[in-house]
């Protein structure tokens, strides 16, 4: 009979067998005794947050980047309600993460006692699993259920709520084998028969085009390699969701950019004009696809994907394939070179996209007089590219210009809230995310709203001595609102000035950063430089052109073929039904 | 503008999940979140040990939608197998049905007469009331409960519906 530990002792005897390295939290009453068996232990280092949403973000940063998953230990009521908008952006961005909440006394539970939620009602629908642990016994086959959950199939968050008094009980501990799962059997390789479906479509497509999506990054980086040899046997072009940037280099002559609401001209013509389409771990989401009764019409459509719920959800496809995606890719390049296949000569499809990328639709009027925004990001990414830099991103028109002028080569290294669109989500990502990588630069491009929703992170980043770097595209407005409402509203601005903002160097050199503006054009490659030369966190303001538009842009409610190219065409309003469509 | 909503068909389901504390929540949640139906819906353990509930949900959707609905409840942890038994095939669905009358005089000798033809059983009397137990498809339920509205009815309670598949496999 092995020796009785407490609660808290087994959770972290459980979280070391795991090979956790890092929990990001914040303590409280209903976790202390966990806090305590951390602080008698050297194995698991803890980072101290200044918020609990920020520690759900950093967990996320860390995971997205190493591939590991994201642990976050929070108190029991506040704490885990602020755990809970993290939690939900995890969900929906498939990022592996296990949230352990403290909750009161198991006696206590249902009385509203002092610091009490339901969290394991509250977090039902935003976690892929949840448990209540009331018996310290069954603590230690929880946590490694609970990371196998988070970490296997599509992955996802997954909450452990512990009683105080459960962490104080004693029970024994033993590291249990290979978890095998009585109903949880996630498909990781596709049927066989599907897979040479596909491979025969493929080979008889004349205009293919592969639309890949996040499930590549999370299959691993084995995943993009094969994608790129599936892109390079076929000769098709490829293009990515948000959540995808990376898996296929930008610098390939292949690479179509980002598709969808934001994305490039060619990447949704030919979305719109492909014969067939292969989605690889993307979700046909409503930013992707517009319309959807315009929707690539005239495609075959095959769908990888290795949660079957995501297959026929919104576009029906031709053929559904369910597994991981890396492994699909796999026995397709394996199956393509066996049957002998050469690539199709798509030359004629290569043309036409020709004339579609001559558009230059990502081009954006300039007149010196001040920083474009989309001139700031290509500058930032021609400054720092030989450093393999880690992006993260706020949410709102700095994430879509980042995402459309950054050049992504390699998974792993875009960080960015994609289907929770979580505001505050960049800086502690991108602290997660020098945790996980303590030697890379990491940047966090932000907007000057954003930024402010957790900004107390930046306290975070100077204990620990973490040099991230965060470059502010600053237009004095919530950007991406005050876009919509020209397009949608005759330019009513309802409060999307951004009033009354801090001096942001001043409130930089407050936390111990180091904090630098740029205000015009020459200063920019300058004060660039600066900023990734300067050791230690840095800050930096830059003041760009306050009313630019992202652009090009699918209007809601519109088909990819009716995109906004020119500035001139964004104000107006618009049907009822298209406001509706968000 | 104006919601139209999408023409639906009703399908039964039957689902077996592990019998733990929150599944019901789990399942009913997951159906209000997405906005699907529930028609009707009853859970009992099944198992000796007690280990593992039926679940039989009544719902209605276009059939994209019933596909969704069973994918959607496939990939909940707990669940070991969603089965569409509308589209399996034959299949029987049963509900009970306790009905409670009050009355006296023809009334009173009515709702027996009509209770004997509908096979429904007297489980409680008084000299003013019965309370009258009757199984069957649901559209028998309904249609005896209509009767008895015009003989005195006071009120019902029903299971909500059970159902199982013909012949000797399980599904």
């Amino acid at each position: 009979m092995p020796q009785e530990l407490s609660g808290a002792d087994i959770l972290v005897q459980a979280l070391c067998d795991l090979g956790v390295d890092h929990v990001f939290g914040y303590p409280g009453g209903a976790v202390l005794p966990i806090y305590d068996a951390l602080f008698r232990q050297n194995r698991i280092k803890h980072i101290l947050v200044r918020h609990e949403q920020a520690a759900t973000h950093a967990a996320e940063g860390y995971a997205r980047s190493t591939g590991k998953p994201g642990v976050v230990l929070v108190t029991s009521g506040p704490g885990a309600t602020n755990a809970v908008t993290g939690i939900t952006d995890a969900l929906l961005d498939s990022i592996p993460m296990v949230v352990i909440t403290g909750q009161v006394a198991t006696h206590l539970i249902g009385t509203d006692a002092f610091q009490e939620a339901d969290t394991i009602g509250i977090t039902r629908h935003c976690t892929k699993h949840n448990y209540l642990v009331k018996d310290p016994a069954q603590l230690g086959a929880v946590v490694h259920e609970a990371f196998h959950i988070a970490t296997s199939g599509r992955p996802g968050p997954v909450v452990i709520d512990i009683p105080k008094d459960v962490q104080v009980a004693t029970a024994a501990y033993r590291a249990p084998g290979t978890i095998r799962h009585k109903t949880y059997r996630p498909q990781v390789k596709p049927e066989q028969g599907l897979v040479e479906a596909a491979v025969e479509m493929l080979a008889a497509a004349e205009r293919p085009i592969l639309y890949t999506g996040g499930g590549v990054i999370n299959s691993g980086p084995c995943a993009s390699m094969l994608l790129h040899e599936l892109a390079r046997a076929t000769g098709a072009p490829v293009t990515s969701t948000l959540m995808g940037l990376g898996a296929f280099p930008a610098s390939s002559g292949q690479w179509l950019g980002m598709l969808g609401m934001h994305g490039t001209y060619e990447a949704n013509m030919a979305m719109h004009d492909a014969d067939l389409m292969v989605c690889l771990g993307a979700r046909f989401d409503d930013r992707v696809t517009g319309r959807l009764d315009a929707f690539s019409p005239r495609s075959k459509k095959i769908h990888v994907d290795i949660d079957r719920s995501s297959i026929n959800k919104t576009v029906r496809v031709d053929l559904g394939i369910v597994g991981d995606v890396g492994r699909t890719l796999e026995d397709m390049v394996r199956i393509w070179k066996a049957r002998g296949h050469q690539k199709n000569d798509l030359s004629a499809w290569w043309r036409r996209i020709a004339e579609w990328r001559a558009k230059d639709c990502l081009d954006f009027p300039e007149d010196g007089g001040e920083i474009m925004p989309q001139r700031a990001i290509r500058a930032l990414y021609e400054a720092s590219k030989a450093r393999k830099p880690i992006v993260t991103t706020e949410v709102g028109q700095h994430q879509m210009w980042a995402a459309q002028h950054f050049g992504f080569e390699r998974p792993n290294r875009w960080l960015t809230s994609g289907g929770l669109g979580t505001m505050g989500y960049g800086l502690p990502a991108a602290i997660g995310a020098q945790i996980g990588n303590p030697r890379a630069l990491v940047i966090d491009i932000a907007g000057e709203a954003s930024i402010q929703m957790n900004i107390q992170e930046l306290a975070t980043a100077t204990q620990y001595r973490l040099p991230v770097k965060v470059f502010i595209l600053n237009n004095e407005y919530m950007g991406m609102v005050r876009q919509w409402q020209d397009l949608t509203y005759d330019g009513r601005h309802a409060e999307s000035y951004s009033a009354a903002l801090p001096d942001f160097v001043r409130l930089a050199e407050a936390y111990g950063w180091t904090g630098l503006r740029i205000e015009r054009p020459d200063e920019l490659d300058g004060g660039i430089a600066t900023m990734l030369d300067t050791p230690g966190p840095v800050l930096v303001d830059c003041r760009v052109a306050k009313l630019a538009n992202c652009l090009p842009m699918i209007p809601s409610g519109a088909a990819h073929t009716e995109m906004i190219l020119q500035a001139d065409q964004v104000s107006g309003t618009m049907a009822d039904e298209a406001k509706a469509l968000v | 503008m104006h919601i139209h909503p999408a023409p639906a068909e009703r399908h039964t389901l039957s689902v077996t999940v592990d019998n733990e504390a929150g599944i019901l929540a789990r399942i009913a949640g997951m159906f209000s979140a997405r906005g699907y139906n529930i028609e009707s819906l009853t859970v009992a353990d099944v198992t000796a040990d007690e280990s593992i509930s039926r679940i039989t949900i009544v719902t209605s959707g276009a059939q994209a939608n019933i596909d969704q609905i069973i994918a959607q409840l496939d990939r909940l942890v707990p669940v070991h197998k969603v089965a569409d038994l509308t589209a399996l095939g034959p299949h029987v669905e049963r509900e009970l049905a306790l009905v409670k009358v009050a009355g006296v005089g023809d009334h009173r000798i009515e709702a027996l007469r009509l209770a004997d033809v509908y096979r429904a059983r007297v489980v409680d009397a008084t000299t003013g009331s019965f309370v009258f137990e009757v199984t069957g498809a649901s559209e028998k339920v309904d249609t005896f409960v209509g009767l008895m509205r015009e003989v005195g009815l006071v009120e019902v309670a029903r299971t909500g519906v059970a159902a199982i598949a013909r012949g000797r496999e399980a599904v």
